[in-house]
């Protein structure tokens, strides 16, 4: 699989060095659906022009990334380009790998299951089988590398793509069984934005069921693995900061990036729920709602993890796709880094009830983001209230996309363990609900 | 010192300087100065004897420990190739700066009650001047007066280009006057005609000053500074080819005020040297010569102190008939403007360019820009080019913006080629701001307050570096340090500024838009996780539910 694999990495790094050299990039590097206050590039090139001129960069409130990006582009600002589309090439092979042991694992189990005749008989047809499974990887890189989101990314500049490398490498360590470098790659992504913190409880589950270690609460075994995953996890975190500590000489990055992300004062319009709703916040609700929808982040983590205990990978998938949506300042590559994962559960097409709407909603969305911002920025003939729709259709979109994958995989282990083919008491056909 | 001789020193001086241009526009500066002497900056001292100097201003400079106070109002913006170089420069709006003794200890509380304690005094919305349009220049605005303290945490600055000056501002103003509006030259500022004009400035100017009368030890001149205030209102009127002080004031002078040292009118007859361009009347023999703006400039003078200059009518009427046409204005050395580039409300580009027109002399001038922080300046994109060569700045103190807590701050030092023009560019994007932050006509747009330029411009006519009290206040206001150049200050325009704007009727509408689609990501997914997958038994109709009920209660086997 090396060559198809080199091949598609061809193809993806023309593309980005054909838009790279042409105008768009221009163009491409101000939309702010790429590009948000976070990981813009221009003020990566600010931070480091303050940084000449003597000032903190973290003075102002024009750059907000982490000591680690400065540390980074202080040597290889002039091969930026480079270094995104390495970027987008090491997350696009790290996918590949993971996808390829995630199969390989599951084959595994699927055989053990068939060998102990744990499936009812007619579901054999749900059954996956190595021709099917044997392009997937190859689906995901290209999935990932040549979705038009990852491409104006990179043709961007925008440090997401940075991000996105790192979550794709933390993904693979994990699921090769590596706790300590998914430790530390874990804590190196939380350190870029915090919300990856999520990731953690997806992680452990994975090492616990590969180490055969029972989920357990009143097991000490349990404890002990959990114990030193987290040990190595926030002694990462600490000795990362620690180092940004002395880049600088001062804290002043903590509230610059985290107070940054956390408190959101810049109402910069991007794909999101949250510019608009706190542009039109009554300032007494404020630090309220701003609360609710930092929670609503994290609080799907404990019970997703409960229901999917069994399926960490998945856990990963929802992870990132609801820290996409509500994140506050999301852009076109967090989307694209879940979207990824799509062709790995293409299994569950005959399960997905609204994967048509779904994806006629966000190809209308993406094409009419650009028009009605033109239309209100540029041309004075919209108002902001356009763009907002646009915004609330998208999320809406992305939820349902979401929400449909997640109930396509639960009903396909409920088949698993249950039969294909259910009948009612009276033997007629029956339909399954949620009750 | 006992109270009679200090009240012996206080000092009043008025002038008015009427400097006629071609068009049949008329620039008329009234200048007012009072010299205090006092020592209240001693430990223990109160000031309770106020004779010339305007108690409310004494007050508020004990209070808050100011040193050095310069506030101005304006209307209008000098169009300086136009008119040329005023004697005193002042933005569009109003601008106060101040510099305080550095045994404050809270610079910025001892500010934001200043401004407030002055826009009661001057009826003007000062007390729109917070931090985040206060900046602390760290070159451009040194003290006026005596000190050579430079520590510029003591400096605060601030502009409103929006405020408009009106009667409201005048009277207050002219109560600061010893005599008043009733006497002296005061007389003619009645605010129909003033208000007419195209350009009305008044300010105020205080600092502390050397004392150069003889007789004084010099140790007493350090430890006890006077305090001079400057009071001068600038205007700018358009008059047809015969003008006379009741045309532009509709008053006539009657008398000096009687607690003037010296009151004097000077019109600028340096272009009419034989009577060929225009003809002044009462003609008076006095005549003046003073260096001013790096130019010789000779005056007739009018002593409103002798009787004489009333003549028999025992009123002055000044009257001035064009004759001819033409004569060329001394172009201004040094000039500024200033313009927002670029469309969309997204990004823009700010243009300050800086005209140098001395033909073979390059000079350097400090150029400072304060931005509101919701445009976001980049400074990586700024670029100075003169006649189309890049042109690096020799010094740049920038201090980036803090949303909603204090503006940027750019100053620079450029050195201007000869007969040039300097462009610097710098690019920001515009901030989208909560629906409250907006005023109440947003699509007006927001003002940028005007660019200074500061430069010791070199002079064609040696200026005189003796400060003594024989000088007219117009051409020493400026303590000139050396005679080959003299200090010149530009303001550019404001830029009005347009930023995107969010529907304001739709705060309680997105609220619940935007929680409907969070709520339906929550139901979603607690509906998934909750609930199971269960085969679909259909219910019984509610006749058989009914029956099945009775029958419960019977005890008999129920219906399926």
């Amino acid at each position: 699989m090396a060559a198809p694999l080199t091949l598609l990495l061809i193809v993806a790094v023309t593309i980005r060095a054909v838009l790279f050299r042409s105008s768009w990039a221009e163009l491409i590097s101000e939309r702010v659906e790429v590009v948000s206050p976070l990981n813009a590039w221009k003020r990566v090139v600010e931070g480091l022009a303050l940084l000449d001129l003597g000032v903190s960069p973290y003075s102002g409130d024009v750059f907000h990334e982490t000591p680690f990006m400065i540390y980074l582009f202080h040597f290889v600002v002039d091969y930026a380009e480079i270094v995104f589309m390495i970027a987008d090439g090491i997350t696009a092979v790290a996918l590949y790998l993971s996808i390829q042991t995630y199969n390989k694992n599951v084959f595994r189990k699927q055989k053990y299951a068939l060998e102990s005749d744990r499936y009812p008989a007619d579901c054999l047809e749900l059954l996956r089988s190595p021709k099917e499974m044997f392009y997937i990887p190859l689906k995901v890189a290209m999935f990932y590398l040549l979705n038009p989101f990852t491409i104006l990314s990179c043709v961007a500049k925008s440090t997401c793509g940075l991000n996105n490398a790192i979550i794709a490498l933390f993904i693979l360590c994990t699921l090769k069984g590596s706790a300590l470098l998914s430790g530390i790659l874990l804590a190196l992504a939380t350190y870029q934005s915090i919300y990856p913190l999520t990731l953690f409880a997806p992680a452990l589950l994975f090492f616990l069921q590969r180490l055969y270690i029972p989920v357990n609460l009143r097991r000490s075994s349990f404890w002990f693995f959990t114990l030193q995953y987290a040990f190595i996890y926030v002694g990462s975190l600490v000795v990362i900061t620690g180092l940004s500590f002395f880049l600088l000489g001062s804290w002043d990055f903590i509230p610059s990036v985290y107070g940054f992300i956390f408190s959101v004062p810049d109402l910069t319009p991007n794909i999101g729920l949250f510019w608009y709703f706190f542009a039109e916040m009554f300032e007494h609700f404020r630090l309220f709602f701003i609360c609710v929808f930092q929670i609503n982040v994290f609080f799907y983590t404990i019970p997703l993890s409960i229901k999917l205990k069994e399926h960490p990978v998945f856990l990963i998938f929802m992870q990132i796709a609801i820290i996409s949506i509500f994140k506050s300042y999301p852009t076109v590559g967090d989307v694209a880094l879940y979207m990824a994962f799509l062709p790995a559960w293409s299994h569950l097409y005959r399960f997905l009830r609204n994967i048509f709407l779904v994806s006629c909603v966000l190809l209308a969305c993406s094409a009419l983001f650009p028009v009605l911002w033109h239309l209100w920025i540029y041309a004075g003939s919209a108002n902001s209230n356009f763009y907002y729709a646009i915004t609330l259709l998208f999320n809406f979109g992305q939820i349902l996309l979401v929400s449909d994958y997640f109930y396509a995989y639960l009903r396909r282990e409920h088949h698993l363990t249950h039969g294909l083919y259910l009948k009612k008491k009276d033997g007629t056909e029956a339909t399954l609900v949620l009750k | 010192m006992g109270i009679t001789a200090a009240a012996a020193r206080d000092e009043f001086q008025e002038e008015l300087v009427i400097r006629p241009l071609h068009s049949g526009d008329i620039y008329a500066s009234f200048q007012f100065r009072t010299l205090w002497d006092t020592d209240f900056l001693q430990e223990g001292q109160k000031v309770s004897h106020y004779r010339l100097f305007p108690k409310s201003l004494g007050q508020v400079l004990s209070k808050f420990s100011v040193r050095e106070l310069h506030i101005s109002f304006t209307q209008g913006f000098w169009r300086t190739m136009q008119w040329g170089q005023p004697f005193i420069p002042s933005p569009p709006g109003a601008e106060l700066w101040v510099w305080f003794h550095d045994t404050v200890s809270d610079v910025d509380g001892n500010w934001k009650e200043l401004t407030n304690v002055l826009s009661g005094i001057f009826c003007a919305s000062l007390n729109f001047i917070d931090l985040t349009n206060t900046v602390q220049p760290s070159a451009s605005f040194k003290p006026l007066g005596l000190g050579n303290a430079t520590d510029h945490r003591f400096l605060r600055y601030a502009t409103l280009p929006r405020e408009i000056v009106c009667t409201e501002n005048l009277t207050p103003w002219k109560k600061l006057l010893p005599c008043g509006s009733k006497a002296g030259l005061a007389v003619l500022l009645k605010s129909e005609k003033l208000f007419h004009s195209s350009f009305h400035s008044q300010a105020v100017h205080i600092r502390p000053v050397c004392q150069h009368k003889n007789g004084l030890d010099f140790a007493k001149i350090l430890d006890a500074p006077s305090f001079c205030i400057h009071l001068c209102i600038n205007c700018y009127l358009h008059l047809f080819t015969e003008w006379s002080l009741f045309k532009m004031f509709s008053r006539t002078l009657t008398e000096a005020c009687p607690l003037a040292t010296s009151s004097k009118v000077y019109v600028d007859i340096t272009d009419n040297p034989e009577g060929e361009l225009f003809e002044l009347s009462p003609a008076t023999p006095l005549l003046s010569q003073a260096v001013v703006l790096g130019d010789r400039r000779t005056y007739s003078v009018f002593d409103l102190t002798r009787a004489e200059t009333f003549g028999q009518l025992r009123s002055l009427n000044l009257l001035l008939r064009w004759k001819g046409d033409g004569g060329e204005m001394l172009r201004p050395l040094l000039h500024a403007e200033r313009y927002v580039a670029g469309f969309g409300l997204q990004t823009g580009e700010i243009h300050t360019v800086i005209y140098n027109n001395h033909p073979y002399r390059a000079f350097p001038v400090l150029l400072m820009d304060s931005v509101p922080w919701y445009l976001q300046l980049y400074i990586h994109t700024l670029t100075v080019t003169s006649k189309s060569r890049d042109n690096k700045p020799s010094y740049i103190h920038y201090q980036p913006a803090k949303d909603r807590h204090r503006p940027h701050l750019l100053e620079m030092l450029i050195q201007l080629p000869p007969h040039s023009m300097t462009e610097v560019t710098v690019q920001f994007e515009r901030a989208l701001l909560k629906w409250t932050e907006y005023t109440p006509d947003p699509n007006h747009g927001f003002y940028v307050g005007s660019s200074v330029v500061s430069a010791l411009v070199p002079s064609m006519v040696a200026m005189s570096t003796n400060f003594t009290q024989d000088q007219p206040l117009f051409s020493s206001f400026v303590p000139v340090k050396e005679e080959s150049s003299y200090f010149v200050r530009v303001y550019t325009e404001p830029l009005l500024v347009n930023l995107p704007t969010p529907d304001f009727s739709m705060p309680y509408n997105v609220i619940c838009l935007t929680c409907t689609v969070v709520a339906v990501g929550y139901g979603s997914f607690y509906n998934l996780l909750t609930r199971t997958f269960q085969v679909d038994e259909p219910s019984l109709p509610l006749a058989k539910r009914l029956a099945n009920l009775i029958r419960r209660i019977r005890g008999v086997p129920l219906l399926t």
